[in-house]
């Protein structure tokens, strides 16, 4: 077995490292309080090559692969969830599924400018009445001679505010449901009958934007199915198991930033003339942190790998997720607890860290979703032995 | 136009302590870095290049890891890289570093301007720079923060402890660059893999290079090293504990005295 990362992408890690310290920790203060999307530093991420880092370099990537996208989002979760946020919906949840779904004509004309960061994409979904029941979706898609015309209504929807392109899921047959109903469309800002409702105001990522849109009469042309009428939970499905790792990596990012801040806290804070590291209690909880870590990296890198062979990755990356976003959540109240009365405290990073965990083990399919993919996949492989 | 630019990879000694026992660097686990006042140097190039066109060609001495350097230096935007690197090279001190690379140079051919950083955070002697303009037997312009080619001149300003000087050289030329001159460009994720898989690090060897064996490595070294230690650390900076506005007032006054201000 092999394990080592190529050297390309330990460069890749340590220049997006060395970016994230110097260009994104600095703005995320700011951010983070008045809850404003990181216009600049996300336009300097773009001018670095990271908006299209798994795409292809024919359409504009850099070619970096899973692992080199993963361990770029790893790096940049150690920093600011808000920034990983954006970044995710954009590359896994849209530049993927138009590089894995779309035509050639498609890829031409939104996958390479997504992907060299000159526009930014999203993924639409969640309804008011459809998130873990994602089948459930009502806006409806009909079609009229050469055009689709789209009317319904989708929430908390990532960078739908900022995007230029969103992948849009929609009923076109309500009786053929999630086998055969659903169709995914490309839908271009600025399309007449698209617009953006309210903003969220949110507990964390607070960089991110989460928004409504409203589709009313909004016309698309046929061309911009993406995939195959009827086929959109497919586009779906296959993009959340990429979306999946991406997160679960950002996940083990944050995981490592709260050990390492924990770690040198511990070493410096000095209570009854020792520095607390001395005390069981904290040596317990940081060997407990790192081991989590460790554990979750190590299955964040194999699913990739795994998604490299070719084989299936559904149940391996819906795990990653499930397990990536639990440890960071207790990874973070973990550090909190060390840090005591400095942890709470809005002027030291942990408390934004806290605030931005939790939505972890909610979006991207809540982590009992997770459970579900899990036990379905688990059923499966029962019934094939 | 044509532009060289030398780095060198040093230990990260931000991050570097000194063995109080021996004097020597602990260099265990410690990452490698460009020499950032090379990056520096490299940054004007590219800029030059942009400005101008033409290419920029880095070039390195040292053991076959420099080889991550060149790389990185080329993921940055340089477009070749050559690494001299040989055990006859091995134990150069700053005088047949700068013949080697002289040599090298001398066997690229023409060339337009050669930019090195100002000093290497490991060595800090601020030697090699211009040993090598001797050996090129081209101008120099040293601690340069910042510069230009106008027709077939640079104008470079010299950065001096207590003065800036503006100079003028004909080219080819060499200068050696401050951290003042620049902030250097991150490598991008594309070139980043085209550094990678799409390039070759070109090296060259004793034998690709016409050098009198008595002047490379450590037989044509005239000094070595005798021992590493930390300077003293200078006494505490004073504190002026005033309100804001009284103490900015003493402050000046103080610099004023100096003719600092």
């Amino acid at each position: 077995m092999d394990y080592s990362i190529p050297k390309e992408l330990e460069l890749l890690r340590k220049t997006v490292k060395e970016f994230a310290e110097k260009e994104i920790a600095p703005v995320v203060e700011d951010m983070d309080r008045e809850g404003k999307f990181p216009e600049e530093s996300i336009k300097k991420m773009a001018k670095l090559g990271l908006m299209g880092l798994p795409v292809s370099r024919k359409y504009g990537g850099a070619g970096a692969g899973m692992l080199g996208y993963c361990i770029a989002v790893e790096e940049i979760g150690k920093v600011c969830n808000s920034h990983g946020t954006i970044l995710g919906a954009h590359t896994s949840l849209c530049c993927m599924p138009i590089e894995m779904f779309g035509t050639e004509e498609q890829k031409q004309k939104y996958l390479v400018p997504l992907a060299k960061g000159e526009k930014l994409g999203a993924f639409a979904l969640t309804e008011p009445n459809a998130g873990s029941d994602a089948a459930a979706i009502e806006t409806t898609a009909v079609r009229d001679g050469n055009y689709y015309v789209l009317n319904g209504t989708k929430i908390w929807i990532t960078n739908a505010d900022r995007a230029d392109i969103i992948i849009v899921l929609t009923v076109t047959d309500k009786a053929l449901g999630a086998r055969g109903g659903i169709t995914a469309f490309i839908v271009e800002k600025g399309t007449p009958g698209l617009s953006v409702g309210t903003l969220e105001d949110k507990m964390g990522i607070r960089g991110s934007s989460q928004a409504e849109l409203i589709f009313e009469n909004c016309r698309v042309p046929k061309e911009n199915v993406l995939g195959d009428v009827g086929a959109g939970f497919l586009v779906f499905m296959k993009g959340l198991d990429c979306g999946r790792l991406s997160l679960a990596a950002g996940c083990v990012g944050g995981a490592q930033a709260c050990l390492d801040a924990s770690i040198k806290f511990a070493m410096n804070r000095i209570q009854f003339g020792k520095p607390i590291w001395e005390n069981q209690a904290i040596q317990w909880m940081i060997t407990d942190m790192a081991t989590e870590v460790y554990a979750a990296r190590n299955m964040v890198y194999h699913a990739i790998w795994l998604k490299g062979t070719g084989k299936r990755f559904t149940k391996e990356s819906a795990m990653c997720k499930l397990f990536a976003s639990e440890i960071l959540c207790r990874a973070i109240d973990t550090a909190l607890q060390i840090h005591g009365g400095m942890g709470y405290m809005k002027k030291f990073p942990i408390e934004r860290m806290y605030r931005d965990a939790r939505i972890t083990r909610i979006y991207e399919g809540t982590n009992e979703i997770q459970r579900l993919v899990i036990a379905n996949m688990i059923s499966r492989e029962m019934r094939k032995s | 136009m044509r532009f060289i630019v030398c780095i060198k990879q040093v230990p990260d000694t931000t991050n570097v302590k000194i063995d109080k026992r021996t004097g020597r660097l602990i260099r265990e686990g410690i990452p490698s870095i460009i020499n950032p006042e090379d990056k520096n140097a490299l940054e004007e190039a590219l800029k030059l290049k942009e400005k101008f066109g033409g290419e920029v060609i880095v070039i390195s001495m040292g053991p076959p890891q420099a080889d991550e350097a060149l790389r990185e230096a080329m993921a940055m935007g340089a477009d070749r890289a050559i690494l001299l690197t040989d055990r006859a090279f091995a134990g150069a001190d700053t005088m047949a570093t700068a013949y080697s690379l002289g040599s090298a140079i001398k066997k690229i051919g023409e060339y337009d301007l050669v930019l090195c950083g100002r000093q290497a955070i490991d060595g800090d002697t601020a030697q090699v720079g211009p040993q090598l303009a001797e050996f090129l037997s081209i101008p120099q312009i040293t601690y340069v923060s910042d510069l230009n080619i106008e027709e077939n001149k640079v104008v470079a300003i010299q950065e001096l402890e207590d003065k800036r000087v503006k100079w003028e050289a004909n080219l080819p030329a060499l200068l050696t660059v401050t951290a003042e001159a620049n902030k250097p460009r991150y490598p991008t994720a594309y070139r980043i893999m085209s550094a990678y898989k799409e390039k070759d690090v070109e090296i060259l060897e004793k034998k690709d290079l016409d050098v009198d064996e008595k002047r490379i490595g450590m037989d044509g070294s005239p000094t070595s090293v005798k021992r590493i230690f930390s300077p003293e650390p200078k006494g505490k900076g004073e504190i002026i504990k005033e309100e804001p506005k009284k103490a900015a007032g003493i402050l000046f006054n103080r610099l004023r005295a100096k003719n600092i201000l």
